[in-house]
């Protein structure tokens, strides 16, 4: 069972670029390839496109963040599910295990609940998130156990459950008729408010959680190893779970501010991108994060043109997620490899 | 070189399991560490290699305490060999084998051909070098034992240290794991592990530590120490002792 590297990430890759092409060409205004490629080709080297603006518009100005959004979202989603998976030695684990999601629902339905605008609504749920996995990894430490990872694991259900029930307390006191819908449309996920000006506030804390990813990819692979196995190969078991946490949640926290909550992608794609290039980490990020990106470009192209109305991604997510993980289970007595 | 504790008090915060332990091993010689189940054994190999502080006293490479050496600097003089387990993600055997060689790298860098070269030498100096591809939760117990002994030498430690390195391999695994540390002792490393079977003691090592109840009862060379006296009061179970007529070799039964 040898597996070469390069063929896995070229098939990643390539899935990437069907989705890019797919979300871009395909809707109820359908672009031809031909003029996605002018348009694109003149905007890099600045001579004027020959299309229609209208047909411009609809690519650099609706898509084109949109699109963006979609490969960032889901490139940090899988990547961090992939060290997440790693960290806790779990192949069943999603980035929000500590918390994350739940901690920035608390925060935007909060933030919708006081009318703040959509910049306080994202603010909130970022910070939220981030609040919510510092919590669960402060009183994690401070019950001290043999098995620090059971019990931070243990500790981010339960807050988890708390802010769940926070969110409850907020939707069941918000005002049914604006306040609820907004909430409930925001919980179950979405790229479709998407704009340019939401680009950088995803990008800065996705690009630097990604990038210390992407660095500790190879003490990732010993991380995976039973906490006492680690330290004893020279790892600084402590410090490292923190940096990788840290790293996982910004951009977990940054995701779910930008786009709401999407569920399943974390968990997913990192068993897709094993099958395709094995668990070795510094093979595994790139193309989990590569497959991720055209992943969630083709749920979110799906969930623009399936129906008349936009379905919301979380439903989209779980929907394809929900038989994958069934099919995953039945697999259990198969290794993770 | 020596992996030496002083004095020591090994356990947890809650929990005291052995006091007053002193316990040396030199390079190019094996230690035994026999003792019932729950006498303290894996604890005290805890301490020595450094992963567990000591309650008091030290541990010590070459008269310096284990705690003044940062995580890498630990690992480049003591590697560990746990009891061999299946682990989460299938990585390949020479992955595994090479994160030996993690101490030896900066926190950011992934390994070098250099260190390839060692993990695969490594590989060979074991003969599994043609598991190299294969997935390690794939392969059999006696094999895996193999591989983290290819991994404890890729750190190329001064001392390694095994816990029950022979529990679940079959006959013939058992005394090739035997004959490899031997060999590792003679090329030089220092080697100290865990075993429940005397016989193994006497096979593998030149000196055993015996622990009951977090105290030493006898330590010296494995013929001097293991007595079928010694050994009925540290089970607390009638043992039988054999001798070759020919070779005079001894071997112990329990029962």
């Amino acid at each position: 069972m040898t597996r070469s590297a390069l063929p896995g990430l070229g098939i990643a890759l390539a899935i990437l670029a069907a989705g890019l092409i797919t979300a871009f060409t395909v809707g109820r205004y359908p672009v031809s390839l031909p003029e996605l490629i002018d348009v694109l080709a003149a905007h890099l080297t600045g001579r004027p496109s020959s299309v229609s603006p209208a047909v411009e518009n609809v690519i650099l100005l609706v898509r084109g963040p949109r699109v963006l959004a979609a490969v960032m979202v889901g490139a940090a989603l899988a990547a961090a599910g992939t060290a997440f998976q790693g960290l806790f030695r779990n192949p069943l684990v999603s980035p929000d295990i500590l918390g994350a999601s739940s901690g920035a629902a608390l925060g935007a339905v909060l933030g919708i609940f006081f009318s703040l605008g959509v910049v306080g609504i994202e603010g909130l749920a970022f910070v939220g998130g981030l609040l919510a996995v510092a919590a669960v990894y402060v009183i994690g430490s401070l019950l001290r156990s043999r098995d620090p990872i059971l019990v931070l694991v243990l500790t981010g259900v339960v807050v988890g459950a708390l802010l769940g029930a926070g969110v409850g307390l907020v939707k069941y006191l918000a005002d049914p008729y604006n306040q609820l819908p907004a909430m409930t449309f925001w919980l179950l996920g979405s790229l479709a408010a998407t704009t340019a000006a939401d680009l950088v506030p995803l990008a800065g804390p996705v690009v630097i959680g990604t990038a210390v990813l992407v660095a500790l990819r190879w003490r990732m692979n010993v991380m995976s190893l039973p906490e006492e196995e680690a330290r004893a190969l020279g790892v600084a078991t402590g410090p490292l779970r923190v940096a990788i946490v840290v790293a996982a949640t910004l951009v977990t926290s940054a995701s779910v501010a930008a786009c709401g909550i999407i569920g399943w992608v974390g968990l997913v794609v990192p068993h897709l991108a094993r099958a395709l290039v094995g668990p070795d980490f510094p093979r595994l990020l790139p193309a989990a994060a590569v497959l991720g990106g055209g992943y969630l470009l083709f749920i979110d192209t799906l969930a623009r043109v399936a129906a008349p109305v936009e379905i919301p991604l979380g439903i989209l997510t779980a929907v394809i997620g929900t038989p994958f993980f069934i099919w995953l289970l039945a697999g259990m007595q198969r290794t993770w490899s | 070189m020596t992996l030496a504790g002083r004095g020591l008090s090994i356990g947890y915060r809650d929990r005291v399991v052995g006091r007053a332990l002193d316990v040396s091993l030199a390079q190019d010689e094996v230690l035994a560490l026999l003792g019932p189940n729950g006498s303290g054994k894996t604890t005290l190999l805890k301490t020595l290699l450094g992963i567990l502080p000591p309650l008091a006293g030290a541990a010590l490479i070459d008269g310096k305490p284990i705690s003044s050496f940062s995580a890498p600097e630990r690992a480049r003089r003591i590697a560990y060999v746990p009891q061999s387990h299946v682990p989460t993600f299938g990585f390949t055997v020479e992955t595994v084998v090479l994160m030996g060689r993690t101490a030896h790298g900066s926190l950011f860098s992934a390994p070098s051909a250099a260190d390839r070269l060692v993990a695969n030498r490594a590989l060979e100096r074991f003969g599994i070098a043609a598991l190299k591809e294969r997935p390690y939760t794939m392969i059999s117990g006696g094999e895996r034992q193999l591989v983290l002994l290819a991994r404890a030498l890729a750190q190329e430690p001064q001392f390694i240290v095994l816990d029950e390195p022979t529990a679940s391999l079959d006959f013939g695994n058992q005394g090739k794991v035997m004959r490899e540390l031997r060999a590792l002792a003679a090329a030089g490393h220092g080697v100290l592990f865990t075993t429940h079977d005397p016989n193994h003691a006497l096979r593998a090592a030149d000196r055993a530590f015996l622990i009951r109840d977090g105290a030493r009862v006898a330590e010296g060379g494995v013929r001097d120490v293991l007595t079928r006296a010694r050994l009925e009061s540290l089970y607390g179970a009638p043992v039988e002792m054999l001798t070759d007529g020919a070779t005079g070799t001894t071997a112990f039964l329990p029962g």
